[in-house]
């Protein structure tokens, strides 16, 4: 299918999401959606998949203009849709999803459930996608369950389809994976339409890339022949700095100690085992790792909103499970959570509301249990000055800023208390790249102020641009940390699950005897404990 | 992934348009309260009502459904019929409430358990719970409040009436108590929780009805013993309004202080607006539940002790809570869970009470359509889109409308 | 040591129990050395063939004593693990064994009589289980139905109304639907429409039905009393089957709208769960996303569960007005659509589960009543807060954590 965009545009209130967008689909092309996180592509997509509608503009699917007045439309005429949330009932099976709307049925509406689970096993073993059908869906894998996403697309005949953001969730191995079942795709005849803001991605896979900007179709390229950095500037509008001015670290004490940690979830299943780490001041430790492998648990664990199951935590040698959230906040951790609406700010509350959100209660912005508003609103004008919060004022609310501003809110917060450890998870997701420098240079200069700071971001680039050593998470175990440098290539297969042996040769570290390893000497006195990623991981 | 806050485009920050910034003059705040499209859509609601009112009593007047019986043929008459029934109806119904000396202090004896029972659903709101147990809360402490009341006649009123008093506090904080550690430690949501403790109490009431311990003799038409006169309210004006009211007012201006200025307060708020990133800020939701329910349960509880150690003879009969419980709720609703707002809505409902007493002693509507005028109201102004979109107002601030932006 | 959920509950379940086996060994059984109970199986208020099998004098002691032992030896299985899967199951069943002894000792040196007992719990329980119905149909589409009250009362105004003028307890049925539909119309109107938060949109028409059907009961049928004098509904016995020994006077020797429930039950269990309407009606409560992108219309589906749920709470409120009673009276719905609620959590949005569940409520109702003249020990007035105590226990999670649809009370709109 050929699908043409022309002059596709979409206002909302106050900004203009899609501003006459063309685009060309060939026949039998990967075609890449190149932009930053809110440039436009989801609104775009949406327009394409009938949720939304045009504001002018026509589509047209192999020379003839259509019109879609919901998803069905788009799905009649061909279209399909593999969502970055996937649109899974995880509750029902995965043949029930995938029939769903076109179910198979016995006089009456009696659902055949026999016919839903052979009709599926035969599409995916057609599209070589393996997956059994009747097993319910929020019991499979991640990766599985954006297979069922596909094969649901599939099932309604897509000649076109549209993945969204797809590798967010998935391992590098999954992603390559995907990879080969697209271009599969493609060489059957289909077209495929493939959103990312990962440069790399695209070109691994990609036939032609479009790049959005701001609302706006920049440019047209082939991903093999233009350059990183090209295609970086036309993203963002300026050249890019990839990586962050930084100098040598010097680490001082240890701060985080943590000692075969081990972590459980709620129904007392281990999420993260065998954590040995240490944190010291004046040194930035990234871990790195696709989401899911436990890093949620494990900053949870670390900031005192989680207990730990076994093994300890020290912070300054005092045991961390001794105290509350709220004693370890106000006692030295920062805390910049990965998701600032739900976790960070309460949004219909002001900027300087938000701004002492963890120390509402506590001197002087509290006295005899009455909030000294006075106080607070002028710590928050400060603060909005030295952090460069773009807002009319303090009592905006803070709902009303934008991604970036919102997290330099947590950040201002977070780091101008005393802290002797900074944990943040995720710290720039959604913002800017303005925003990125900046928060990134906070990130440098508390870590030369002398706090120790641990970063945890599935974010590669961000990962090799702070670290000064870097670690991976996988599957509830921690491979490394390994000093930097260390080659991006080898840091994707870690988090791929491969051994340091596998990925470093026999010694288990990069460049070993040049430059050393600070924790040589302590693992080699805990070598009694468990190896991790031995392979006693859950497949 | 939802919350309660939308991505916005980059660096694109939304312009709140009208909604307020911080930097307004407190006289611009005062003509956009007065002027701006929540008022409206308000008073509106009002009128809708009142509208709806009408009809009610124009189909259920003797003299115009009469006449409605050969309206083709005199159309005129039905409609002066019904003209005469509606504004003698809604005319007692002010002159009632407000026309005399007498109607305003009954007013604002109707008002003071209102307004109590209102706060015990307006607190919770602000928590983000729904507090439905006003009348169980209501009953407890109005039970305890009556037991102080008529078990201790030596003591002189100074310590006496506040005994009580606190004791009807305390009745409600319990049953206000039991939801909330039940949703924390159990995750029990509290809208079942209190519904079924109303109905416990109710069957508990019942049950003491049949005790002598609390009905002596009165075996034949089962009420507590009476409130000893040094736990009696005492009146004022030579009217029946007690000085409740003014136990109504200052529990108002202690809530209000508590909600805006205190830290306790602040948890409270927080928490009712997003509580996953209270908890992540070290606040605690099971305390601030806690807190809030128990509190609110207390003033439920007030509003018990008020109705048992009130009007005239008081005590406690079955029924003595009369519906508090679910007219907190409408009040808390008008008064868009603010307290001054409550407040008034508490005034406003009292008058409608007395109103409708007066209305139904003169014009011969039944007292329900004050009810149903208060359904209709608290219908149209909990959705204030129904009342834009039958009246074809814009919504508050359209650029707000950003804020649902999905880039 | 990590805890396996499963193995907890049973282990509570379990407690639960050990403890009522113990108590009903105690207090139920020791004390009563030479105490009878007479169960009679004679049917007093069955219309047609009541069973003739007569009475047993049953020994209390006894009979506890094994009952005590039953739910004891049920606990101590489930501790040690067994039946870790249906601990529902084992501790439902422990529960019913307690109650068994406690109906046999409550109704010590008198007769009870049981046929008569199950066929009230069963009566009992047709508005509790059709409010139910109503909830679960709604709250599978994703909307919170708090109005059943409401749509109880509405529907018991108006099939007095109309039974009263039509002459005829079908019309009243029609109308006692069509007054349940209107008010579940003003819910979907506010909730999937007006983006009102559902659980006070309920609540605000709860206020509305009862202030309108008080207002116009008082305005009218007061005034024409003989709008207040319905036609009712009586039982009829299905021929054949009512004459099964026990089980026939109770199941089928019934009134039409008793029949109409257990028809509603299965109906609706078969529905919800195995055909395509119910797959839909379930995508939409979970997901609607995800069924509004595969073309299903998820205002049309929350529209349609509601109104059938009010359609359903409606005929509940028939009942109450033209079976159980025969008039209307102001607010006769007196908490019932609360139960319901309860039911329908109990039951954890099953259509069977509620109706097991309402059973068990309508049992509590119908024994207060039939143990009122007896000397319990326990005020019996108190019995009438037992199905509030057990919904508390049950929300409070003695049966375990309670799914809720996943888009439950969400407001879901499309551009």
């Amino acid at each position: 299918m050929q699908l043409e965009l022309q002059g596709i545009t979409k206002r909302f209130p106050g900004v203009i999401a899609n501003d006459h967008v063309d685009l060309v689909v060939r026949d039998g092309e990967i075609h890449g959606l190149l932009g930053e996180n809110g440039a436009g592509k989801s609104t775009l997509m949406n327009i394409l998949y009938g949720l939304y509608s045009a504001d002018e503009g026509t589509i047209l699917i192999d020379g003839e203009p259509v019109h879609f007045d919901g998803p069905g439309d788009a799905i009649d005429a061909g279209i399909g849709m593999v969502h970055q949330h996937f649109m899974l009932v995880p509750v029902f099976t995965v043949a029930e999803n995938v029939t769903l709307g076109t179910e198979f049925a016995h006089v009456g509406g009696r659902l055949d459930r026999q016919a839903a689970n052979d009709a599926v096993r035969d599409l995916s073993r057609k599209h070589n996608l393996p997956l059994e059908p009747d097993v319910l869906v929020e019991d499979l894998p991640v990766g599985l369950q954006q297979r069922a996403e596909i094969l649901k697309a599939l099932y309604r005949e897509a000649k076109l389809l549209i993945l969204d953001e797809p590798t967010a969730v998935l391992t590098p191995q999954e992603a390559d994976d995907l990879f080969e079942a697209m271009a599969k795709l493609r060489d059957d005849g289909r077209s495929l339409v493939f959103i990312s803001h990962k440069l790399r991605e695209h070109r691994a896979i990609a036939d032609r890339i479009s790049i959005l900007r701001r609302g706006k179709i920049v440019g047209t390229a082939d991903p093999r022949t233009a350059s990183d950095e090209e295609l970086a500037e036309l993203m963002v509008g300026r050249p890019v700095d990839l990586v962050v001015d930084k100098p040598q670290s010097s680490p001082g004490e240890v701060v985080l100690d943590l000692d075969d940690v081990d972590i459980a979830d709620e129904d007392g299943v281990d999420v993260v085992q065998g954590i040995t780490l240490q944190v010291r001041r004046g040194e930035i430790v990234a871990v790195a790792g696709v989401e899911g492998n436990g890093q949620t648990e494990f900053v949870n664990a670390v900031t005192g909103l989680h207990p730990i199951h076994d093994g300890r935590m020290l912070l300054l040698g005092d045991d961390l499970s001794d105290h509350s959230r709220v004693e370890l906040l106000r006692g030295g951790i920062g805390h910049v959570p990965q998701d600032r609406n739900n976790e960070g700010l309460v949004g219909r509350m002001s900027i300087a509301e938000n701004l002492v959100l963890d120390h509402w209660n506590s001197e002087p912005y509290a006295q005899r249990g009455l909030m000294q508003f006075r106080l607070i609103r002028e710590h928050a004008d400060h603060a909005i000055e030295a952090y460069d919060i773009r807002t009319p004022g303090a009592d905006t609310l803070v709902g009303s800023l934008s991604g970036g501003n919102q997290q330099k809110v947590v950040v201002a917060r977070e780091f101008d208390k005393d802290n002797a450890l900074l944990v943040a998870a995720q710290p720039t997701r959604g913002v800017d790249v303005g925003s990125i420098e900046y928060i990134h240079k906070r990130i440098v200069e508390e870590r030369d102020e002398g706090t120790a700071v641990l970063i945890v971001s599935s974010e590669l680039d961000e990962v090799l641009a702070l670290a000064d050593r870097v670690a991976v998470m996988f599957h509830g175990h921690l491979v490394g940390p390994f000093d930097m440098p260390v080659d991006k290539g080898d840091i994707g297969r870690m988090m791929a699950g491969a051994t340091p042996e596998e990925v470093f040769g026999p010694s288990g570290v990069p460049n070993p005897g040049a430059g050393g390893d600070q924790d040589a000497g302590e693992r080699a006195r805990r070598a009694d404990a468990p190896r991790r990623g031995d392979g006693e991981v859950e497949a | 992934m939802s919350s309660d806050m939308q991505p916005t485009l980059d660096d694109e920050r939304v312009d709140p348009g009208e909604r307020l910034t911080g930097e307004e003059s407190l006289r611009d705040r005062l003509i956009m309260a007065v002027t701006g499209p929540n008022v409206t859509v308000t008073i509106l609601a009002f009128v809708m009502a009142f509208v709806v009112g009408a009809v009610l009593i124009a189909f259920s007047d003797e003299a115009s459904r009469e006449a409605l019986g050969y309206v083709t043929s005199r159309p005129s008459d039905f409609f002066t019929a019904a003209w005469d029934a509606i504004t003698g109806a809604y005319g007692a119904l002010i002159s009632g409430a407000l026309g005399s000396g007498t109607g305003i202090t009954e007013s604002l004896l109707a008002a003071t358990p209102l307004i109590l029972a209102g706060l015990a659903v307006a607190l919770p709101f602000r928590a983000g719970l729904f507090n439905i147990g006003g009348e169980g809360q209501v009953i407890a402490g109005g039970m305890f409040a009556a037991y102080v009341g008529f078990n201790f006649p030596g003591l002189p009123l100074v310590v006496h009436l506040p005994l009580a008093v606190a004791a009807g506090f305390v009745g409600g904080a319990i049953m206000g108590f039991i939801p909330g550690i039940l949703k924390v430690r159990t995750g029990a949501h509290e809208v079942i929780v209190t519904i079924m403790l109303n109905n416990i109490a109710i069957v508990l009431l019942d049950w003491t009805l049949t005790l002598p311990t609390f009905i002596g003799n009165a075996t034949l038409s089962p009420k507590w013993l009476p409130i000893a006169d040094s736990a009696d309210l005492p009146t004022m004006f030579g009217s029946r309004l007690n000085i409740g009211i003014f136990m109504a007012l200052v529990a108002a201006v202690v809530i209000h202080v508590f909600m805006e200025r205190s830290a306790r307060g602040f948890e409270i708020e927080a928490v009712g607006l997003n509580p996953t990133a209270a908890t992540t800020a070290g606040m605690s939701v099971g305390r601030a539940t806690i807190w809030a329910l128990t509190l609110a349960g207390g003033l439920a509880g007030l509003a018990g002790s008020v109705q048992t150690l009130g009007v005239s003879d008081g005590g406690v009969t079955a029924g003595f809570s009369g519906g508090l419980g679910f007219d907190g709720i409408t009040v808390a609703l008008l008064g868009r869970s603010r307290v001054p707002g409550t407040v008034m809505a508490g005034l406003l409902f009292g008058a409608l009470e007395v109103g409708g007493r007066a209305m139904q002693a003169e014009a011969g509507i039944n007292l329900d359509l004050v009810g149903v005028l208060q359904a209709l109201i608290i219908l149209f102004v909990a959705a204030p889109a129904l009342v834009r979109w039958l009246f074809r107002l814009d919504r508050p601030s359209r650029r707000a409308k950003a804020k649902e932006v999905t880039a | 040591m990590t805890g396996d959920p499963l193995v907890t509950r049973a282990r509570r379940f379990g407690t639960v129990a050990i403890v009522l086996g113990v108590f009903t060994i105690v207090v139920f059984a020791i004390p009563n050395a030479g105490v009878v109970t007479t169960l009679s199986l004679e049917s007093r208020l069955a219309g047609g063939a009541g069973s003739q099998i007569g009475s047993i004098d049953v020994p209390v002691l006894w009979s506890t004593l094994v009952l005590g032992l039953g739910a004891l030896a049920l606990g101590v299985a489930l501790w040690m693990g067994r039946w870790r899967d249906h601990a529902i199951r084992a501790g439902g069943a422990a529960i019913g064994l307690f109650v068994i002894a406690f109906l046999l000792w409550a109704a010590r040196g008198e007769t009870l009589f049981v046929v008569d007992l199950a066929r009230l719990s069963l009566r009992a329980a047709v508005p509790l289980t059709l409010g139910a119905l109503a909830g679960v149909v709604s709250e599978r589409a994703g909307v919170v139905n708090i109005a059943i009250e409401g749509q109880l009362l509405m529907g018991a105004f108006m099939a007095a109304v109309l039974a009263s003028v039509t002459e005829s307890p079908m019309m009243g049925t029609v109308a006692a639907i069509l007054g349940g539909v209107a008010i579940a119309a003003m819910l979907g109107l506010l909730s999937v429409k007006f983006d009102t938060d559902q659980i006070v949109a309920g609540v605000v028409l709860i206020v509305f039905a009862t202030g309108l059907t008080s207002f116009l009961a008082s305005q009218w049928l007061t005034v024409s009393p003989d709008m207040n004098s319905p036609a009712t509904f009586s039982a009829f016995a299905i021929p054949g089957l009512s004459s099964i020994p026990i089980l026939g006077p109770i199941l089928f020797d019934q009134s039409f709208l008793v029949y109409v429930t257990l028809a509603a039950v299965i109906i609706l269990q078969y529905g919800v769960f195995k055909t395509r309407w119910g797959l839909r009606l379930r995508s939409v409560g979970e997901h609607p996303k995800a069924a509004d992108t595969v073309g299903i219309n998820v205002p049309r589906t929350r529209w349609l569960a509601v109104l059938l749920g009010g359609a359903l709470a409606g005929m509940g409120g028939a009942f109450l007005s033209i079976d159980a009673a025969s008039s209307f009276t102001e607010e006769m719905s007196g908490g019932k659509g609360f139960i319901a609620l309860a039911a329908m959590l109990a039951g954890r949005y099953n259509p069977r589960g509620a109706f097991g569940a309402a059973l068990v409520f309508g049992l509590s109702e119908a024994s207060a009543r039939a143990l009122q003249g007896f000397d319990v020990g326990i005020p019996s007035t108190l019995l009438l807060a037992t199905p509030y105590v057990v919904t508390i226990l049950v929300v409070s999670g003695l049966i375990g954590r309670l799914r809720i649809p996943g888009a439950s009370a969400q407001h879901y709109s499309t551009e």
